[in-house]
């Protein structure tokens, strides 16, 4: 199975490069463009043929590697 | 004394804080290396600045996974003080060692300069040699050393006295202008600022000479 995990910053933590984004996209004349905010994505090729046992995998490792509860948030998506 | 620097793959600092400590010490230090699983005996652990693993994922996050780091956790468990400059303060917070998180800095600049901080705890073992309200100068070198917790970490560090060392003019966005924080019984220390690159007239100040004899004396 796949998995697709998006890590994006908790609301209430500043997120300096979603601002200089927001500057940016203003500069080039998008308007009306707010609160952005950034982050990363991690996508992988897991063993699992399960859905659960994959998820379960992925949420492991956001817990011990990949994300930092501290300041992120993650979202888990299992892809066929 | 027998101080250990660690060296992860990308430390930059490792051989400067060496100088610092056998300045002080006047015994050699140890550099162990990030991929060994078990230390030396040592009384006093480094973690040295630089951009471990190149900074990926998130700064320290790497190297907080080190072999090495599973015995530096048991050993300032068990009460070993331990030091984390720079990207050493990043390692530890990434380990739960200490607190709350090193964001990117605010202005999205990388700071290099020199910066005046406050000396805010003078017990611990790493200031005792310092004055409650004493400014040393110490360089800043970083791309992520905004401090970031939750407002009731920040409360907690406040009211037990964890924090270090706090900026005049904050370089970063720091929360609270907090520059360095200890753990709670005391024995380990992180800060962004490098004082092992003030330990001679010709690197441009001694502040830091003064800081490691301190921390050398307190911790022995």
């Amino acid at each position: 199975m796949k998995a697709k995990i998006t890590i994006t910053l908790k609301t209430g933590v500043l997120d300096p490069q979603g601002k200089a984004i927001e500057g940016a996209l203003a500069g080039l004349g998008f308007e009306g463009a707010e609160n952005i905010r950034q982050g990363k994505v991690i996508e992988m090729k897991l063993a699992e043929t399960d859905e659960n046992a994959a998820r379960a995998k992925a949420e492991e490792m956001c817990k011990k590697l990949l994300a930092n509860p501290v300041m992120e948030n993650y979202a888990i998506e299992i892809l066929a | 004394m027998k101080p250990s620097v660690i060296v992860f793959p990308a430390s930059n600092c490792d051989r400067d804080v060496a100088v610092a400590l056998e300045g002080a010490t006047g015994a050699k230090a140890q550099m162990v290396w990030h991929g060994d699983a078990e230390l030396p005996d040592t009384d006093f652990i480094v973690l040295p600045g630089g951009f471990s693993y190149g900074d990926y994922l998130r700064c320290g996050a790497m190297a907080s996974k080190s072999p090495i780091m599973k015995a530096v956790i048991d050993k300032a468990n068990a009460g070993t003080p331990v030091l984390g400059i720079c990207n050493g303060f990043q390692i530890l917070c990434e380990t739960g060692l200490l607190p709350g998180a090193l964001l990117r800095n605010q202005e999205l600049n990388f700071v290099c300069r020199t910066v005046t901080l406050r000396v805010e705890n003078a017990s611990s073992i790493f200031t005792n040699k310092l004055d409650e309200g004493q400014y040393v100068d110490f360089p800043v070198a970083h791309h992520d050393g905004n401090f970031f917790a939750d407002d009731e970490t920040l409360d907690r560090l406040e009211g037990d006295g964890r924090v270090a060392f706090r900026y005049t003019d904050n370089p970063n966005g720091s929360a609270r202008d907090i520059a360095g924080i200890l753990n709670g019984p005391g024995n380990i220390l992180g800060m962004m600022p490098h004082p092992e690159r003030v330990i001679s007239p010709l690197l441009g100040g001694t502040d830091g000479a003064d800081f490691f004899k301190g921390i050398i004396d307190g911790a022995s």
